[in-house]
């Protein structure tokens, strides 16, 4: 039997819909057909978050700040933890900011599929939409949080530095790598739902991995490079450079080691999610 | 202009039972799985051939080998008894799923309707959900808010647009979602049974907005348990049972074949054949039907009022005393309640052979809500001998109303148990703290 559909009689796009094997293509005109549905899972996801609290967006505030104070008597004041000059609080909360942006993208997208399992099983649409919502939608958390900062730097005294304008892209970095996460974690979770178990505990590890707390000028020489391939150790330091002006060490490598590490765990995550992605409806 | 709008080419969908019934795996399992393979592999020869076997063991083939053609502006219905494949058909067609066999080719924009309501939230307003509700059907930001009104007024719930859905009824939640999808305009349309909800009103005013749809040229298949509704909205219909296709052509004939085959429950059941129905040289069973208290056939009727249940027979030998009873099933399988005929004229009294019809009228405000099964059975007293006795003869559904108030629901709006759901008459006494008593009593009931 032919398979074309008559082409003369109208332009009407023809779908042809047949088993797909092997390694499919990543297929972003798809996604970008699909870009209005984006806009309002995110605009959903932002919407919901704090509806039915008593504090509602204040928690975007209260739970970085809330930490950074704690960090700041038991690792600035307590343990006298160096802080690359800078006063411990600003010091910690700059790394703080991009850290909850990343946790929180991470956590959401891992869970985000299993959570909308009703749309995945009713309705096509390309499933990226899902984690990639998740992910953006946390950028308004990050926005109010980051206005405390200003007004912690206006209070410290501490003049913006030129870089700020790289600050986008250490953002980019942050949700990429949060994405990359996602991706993986999301699409397992539809198979194996110990991933839920999993993330919080990946976290946990990671935040400690990571120069929030304490600066990177503590980890020895020899082992920096293995430590760069933490795409969190980069963005940490960007935000930091890009903000406060500090010179840890060699942060530019360090941020182009992590640049690639995010583009190889985000490329083997999309591959690997649109490899699952035919298997989400019967699955999940 | 008559060119083909979807074709389907030997269509297949295999299922992994196992998979299925462990649904949510555990890593640890996966790991082993992936450990041992190999292993099994070497021990097997190399060959993969214990791999297909052990495929053919736990999968099922939902939709196997169908094939159709539906043109343009054509409306299909899809009828079928249940996990004949009729969902996964839609599935395979809107996309959701893939087919693991066969191909299908679709010209113009799909957008499929499994469900009403899909990514409601309940915390958003009815604003809100109408316009994420619309961007995941398919309809453009644009196009959302030029039907917004028309929307609106199609779920007449202008009053509580800004109020969270949560607050709404089940009847306004449903109403509200069936008007975003009533409104959305793609070339084709795959529906799933969607009107199975809501009070009868409104499911005549969906109806009738698909049957508009159907007459601007669209192209739909409509999946239905509802016969009438088959019948009244499309020309021509499909069959699936097993996963294939057993009929395809002109909508009364197909339903008609499908309501004797025997499966199937639907308001009427009709056996044409009278040395195939059930029942003996005594009686044989002709028809069971569901009807409204206005003598309509119908599968889905108002909590609010009777449902007649009627048996068509013919006693072949006379001179026995008969008699005709009912039994209830709800969607559980409990036998809600039993009735036998009461009618004073024939109680007690040997019949002559002839056509009988014998209807039992349960009173409104008695069932509770859902699917209602009914045996529809004959017995000859002393001595007791069962003529007939057929399970699931018809099926009806009873909807409660959900936005008027004047069932045993009342105000409330969530779910309620139960096998039967009947009216009471209720009063309150109330007494002030401290004073003497003053007496106020509500009434809600109607008589």
């Amino acid at each position: 039997m032919a398979l074309s559909l008559d082409e003369s009689s109208s332009e009407s796009p023809i779908t042809i819909i047949r088993p797909s094997r092997g390694w499919v293509s990543l297929d972003l005109r798809d996604l970008w057909e699909y870009r209005e549905l984006l806009y309002f899972l995110v605009w959903r996801n932002i919407k919901v978050r704090y509806k039915q609290t008593v504090l509602g967006a204040a928690w975007a505030i209260l739970q970085p700040v809330l930490t950074m104070v704690v960090f700041s008597v038991f690792f600035g004041r307590l343990a006298n933890v160096p802080s690359d000059g800078f006063p411990y609080p600003i010091f910690n909360y700059t790394a703080l900011l991009p850290w909850q942006l990343f946790a929180r993208a991470v956590t959401d997208s891992s869970n985000s599929l299993v959570t909308n399992q009703r749309l995945i099983t009713k309705v096509y649409f390309p499933r990226l939409v899902i984690p990639i919502s998740a992910v953006l939608a946390g950028l308004v958390d990050f926005g109010i949080a980051f206005l405390v900062l200003l007004g912690m730097m206006f209070y410290y005294r501490i003049r913006l530095t030129v870089y700020i304008w790289t600050l986008p892209l250490f953002i980019l970095l942050a949700m990429g790598a949060a994405l990359a996460v996602g991706l993986w974690m999301s699409a397992l979770n539809v198979k194996y739902r110990d991933v839920h178990h999993i993330v919080p505990f990946i976290t946990q590890l990671w935040f400690y991995a990571t120069p929030i707390a304490y600066s990177s000028s503590l980890v020895p020489e020899g082992f920096r490079a293995l430590y760069g391939l933490n795409p969190l150790v980069g963005v940490v330091e960007g935000f930091r450079w890009a903000l406060l002006g500090s010179q840890a060490w060699g942060t530019r490598t360090l941020v182009v080691v992590s640049a690639l590490a995010v583009v190889l765990l985000l490329v083997g995550g999309l591959v690997y999610f649109r490899r699952m992605e035919r298997t989400f409806a019967d699955v999940v | 202009m008559n060119g083909v709008a979807i074709r389907v080419a030997n269509l297949g969908k295999q299922y992994d039972l196992n998979g299925k019934r462990e649904r949510y795996a555990t890593l640890r399992d996966a790991l082993a799985d992936a450990v041992s393979t190999p292993f099994r592999r070497l021990r097997s020869g190399l060959s993969r051939r214990s791999d297909v076997q052990r495929a053919d063991d736990n999968t099922i083939w939902a939709l196997q080998n169908v094939s159709f053609e539906v043109k343009r502006g054509e409306v299909v219905g899809v009828i079928g008894p249940n996990g004949a494949g009729k969902t996964t058909l839609l599935k395979i067609l809107s996309r959701i799923t893939e087919p693991t066999k066969g191909y299908a080719a679709i010209r113009g924009r799909v957008g499929s309707l499994l469900e009403v309501g899909t990514g409601f939230h309940p915390e958003l307003t009815g604003r809100e959900n109408i316009y994420l509700n619309g961007a995941i059907l398919g309809m453009r930001r644009a196009e959302i808010h030029r039907k917004f009104d028309e929307i609106v007024a199609f779920a007449e719930i202008r009053k509580f647009i800004d109020t969270p859905v949560k607050r709404y009824s089940s009847g306004m939640h449903m109403r509200l979602a069936f008007a975003v999808a009533a409104h959305l305009e793609p070339e084709i349309m795959l529906v799933d049974e969607v009107l199975a909800v809501g009070d009868a009103r409104f499911q005549k005013k969906c109806l009738n907005k698909m049957q508009d749809v159907g007459q601007e040229g669209r192209t739909v298949l409509f999946v239905s348990h509802n016969m009438p509704a088959i019948t009244r909205l499309c020309e021509r219909t499909i069959l699936l049972d097993q996963g294939g296709l057993s009929a395809d052509g002109p909508s009364p004939k197909v339903v008609s074949a499908y309501l004797n085959s025997g499966f199937g429950t639907a308001a009427v059941r009709e056996w044409p054949d009278a040395t195939k129905a059930p029942g003996g040289e005594v009686a044989r069973l002709r028809a069971v039907r569901v009807r409204t208290e206005d003598g309509q056939i119908a599968d889905s009727l108002d909590i609010r009022r009777p449902v007649g249940v009627e048996m068509e027979y013919d006693v072949l030998k006379p001179g026995r005393v008969l008699l005709p009873n009912f039994h209830f099933y709800n969607e559980q399988g409990v036998e809600a309640f039993a009735a036998n005929d009461l009618d004073p004229d024939w109680r007690g009294r040997p019949r002559p052979a002839g056509r009988y019809v014998s209807t039992a009228w349960i009173p409104g405000n008695l069932l509770t809500e859902g699917t209602l099964f009914v045996r529809s059975a004959l017995i000859a007293v002393d001595p007791i001998i069962v003529q007939f006795s057929v399970g699931e003869a018809v099926a009806f559904r009873v909807i409660d109303s959900i936005d008027g108030g004047d069932s045993a629901r009342g105000d409330y709006a969530g779910p309620m148990r139960g096998v039967v759901r009947p009216l009471l008459q209720w009063s309150t006494q109330f007494t002030p703290h401290g004073r003497g008593s003053v007496e106020l009593s509500t009434e809600k009931a109607e008589a």
